[in-house]
């Protein structure tokens, strides 16, 4: 592509930012666009799966499937919009709610102990068994208060993973 | 050139010429603190390392920042710059141009109205011959050079025919082999090419001597190995130039080299190869354009300049293996041409990183699960 910044303009910029909550500063956003023209080869104006995972180090991460659902033909603002959540101006019910759409994968509002067990299969692969799974989980459930047949809401997720905040930030770099 | 639209996993053959892709990969999971203490469900509903990394990834990673050509600033937008620029271009296209195609044109009539006649007639007398042909390939290759009006400045000295020696240098653009040819007439070993380039390969780079590799093809690996040691034994043969890298980098870093070069029981020649960016960038993005278009580029631009160094042969250290030895030759050169070195594999360009980098993470957490699970 060209000179990616003069294809933004400064109205594009600040939509964008107005889109993100203001999370990214508008260099910021200037870096991310030419980082999604590289990856977008056509010009599509989406960056299509396999275009994704011509990236290795986001191939060889356990959870990039799911990921990429929740990525995959994204046009520019609402790839800024979801990438805002790693923003280190985040808050932390933001990256919360990030987390729990990643284990409500049949958006449904609510996370069941199936949906815990998948996502720990992706992490854990076949280097733990199904039933040693459902063992751990099932432990440290019973120990937090829930029972296997509880479905957990966003507002659970908050209140067990909130109070002692949730690091997850991406640096954009600004070149 | 390559369709880069169709990606299949690696073989596992490529697995083992690799060092530890994790010991130089700043992974968030490496730096952070292995998690103690009682398992909780805090702990197993925390996914945030995991997802930060490839939220990373998505944002910036190492291995598209090797393929990545930044075009130029422009930097013509005035009312005296302007007018300047075009009269560049004018100059460029109009005249320029067809000034060094005729260049060339001279140098393949006087080429090949050389080269044919000395194949067939000289058949039986092989030592001159070949002697003659290097020669030519040496002429033509200045030619070639001389149509981009190519500034090179050669450093350390010259590389000497003996036997049990391989060059290797780091790759920019196929015109890295060209800019090397025409000081020594190298023996190469190459993709097999599409077109045109194909045809100057099967008879022309043939004379020099050549050895073809299909990247495709997973037995290809040990066929070429075979073909390499046959020709560094053979006393006769041009000296070998290989570009362990495998592909095209744009000269900015350079990806891991592949071991095969390393592997031969020879003293290994590094060559480090610096373009300068000021007229043309030489970097041959085969994602973004033919070799064709590519050539067009550099002989519509004023000049490719660059620096080849010639630096101090290497041998395998005791104790060293052939994937250390081609990790310390990579330093040399990265370090000579100004070059950042990154950990990945330049075919995965072609095919997606084998599952064992994501299985080892997998570990990791299971390991760290199931431990700290016993604590109480």
């Amino acid at each position: 592509m060209g000179s990616a910044s003069s294809m933004l303009t400064q109205y594009d910029i600040e939509e964008v930012q107005e889109h993100c909550n203001h999370l990214f500063s508008q260099q910021e956003i200037v870096c991310l666009y030419e980082r999604f023209c590289q990856l977008d080869r056509n010009a599509k104006g989406f960056i299509s799966s396999d275009e994704f995972l011509s990236i290795p180090e986001f191939v060889m991460n356990p959870l990039s499937q799911r990921l990429l659902k929740m990525v995959d033909g994204l046009n520019f603002k609402d790839f800024v919009a979801f990438l805002s959540a790693f923003s280190t101006k985040a808050g932390t019910h933001q990256k919360v709610e990030l987390i729990f759409k990643v284990y409500d994968s049949d958006r449904n509002g609510k996370v069941s102990f199936k949906d815990i067990l998948e996502v720990l299969k992706d992490l854990s692969g076949s280097y733990m068994s199904d039933d040693q799974r459902e063992e751990v989980l099932g432990q440290v459930l019973k120990e937090a208060g829930y029972s296997k047949d509880c479905y957990l809401t966003l507002d659970d997720f908050i209140k067990v993973l909130g109070h002692s905040g949730v690091k997850m930030d991406v640096e954009v770099p600004v070149d | 050139m390559n369709s880069s639209g169709v990606l299949k996993s690696s073989s596992s053959e490529l697995d083992l010429d690799r060092p530890n892709i994790e010991d130089y990969l700043p992974s968030g999971a490496a730096i952070q603190q292995e998690p103690r203490g009682k398992l909780r469900l805090h702990d197993l509903l925390d996914i945030s390392p995991t997802l930060s990394e490839a939220a990373g990834a998505i944002v910036d990673d190492s291995f598209t920042r090797c393929f990545k050509s930044n075009p130029p600033e422009p930097w013509n937008w005035n009312i005296y710059l302007f007018p300047l620029w075009c009269f560049g271009v004018l100059l460029r296209y109009l005249i320029v141009f067809p000034t060094r195609v005729l260049v060339l044109t001279i140098g393949w009539i006087i080429f090949l109205s050389s080269f044919i006649p000395v194949h067939f007639l000289l058949k039986g007398h092989d030592r001159l011959r070949r002697s003659i042909e290097r020669s030519l390939v040496e002429m033509i290759c200045s030619f070639f050079v001389a149509s981009w009006t190519g500034v090179v400045r050669y450093h350390g000295p010259r590389p000497s025919r003996r036997p049990k020696q391989v060059f290797v240098a780091n790759h920019t653009s196929m015109i890295d082999f060209i800019v090397l040819e025409q000081m020594t007439a190298f023996a190469v070993i190459m993709q097999k090419h599409p077109g045109w380039v194909g045809l100057l390969q099967s008879t022309i780079l043939e004379s020099v001597g050549c050895i073809w590799f299909n990247r495709s093809e997973a037995k290809d690996r040990e066929i070429v190995a075979r073909k390499l040691r046959e020709h560094v034994q053979g006393a006769d043969n041009n000296p070998l130039l290989i570009f362990p890298e495998g592909t095209c980098v744009n000269n900015h870093y350079t990806v891991m080299f592949k071991k095969g070069a390393f592997e031969l029981g020879c003293t290994v020649c590094p060559v480090a190869i610096k373009y300068n960016k000021i007229f043309v960038d030489a970097f041959w993005n085969s994602r973004k354009q033919s070799f064709t278009k590519h050539l067009l580029q550099l002989m519509t631009s004023w000049a490719v300049v660059c620096d080849v160094w010639y630096l101090e042969p290497q041998s395998l250290k005791p104790g060293e293996t052939p994937i250390e030895f081609a990790e310390r030759v990579r330093d040399i050169i990265s370090t000579r041409a100004g070059l950042k070195k990154v950990p990945w594999d330049g075919y995965l360009k072609y095919s997606r990183p084998s599952p064992k980098h994501r299985e080892r993470k997998q570990q990791n957490f299971a390991e760290s699960v199931l431990r700290r699970l016993e604590e109480k």
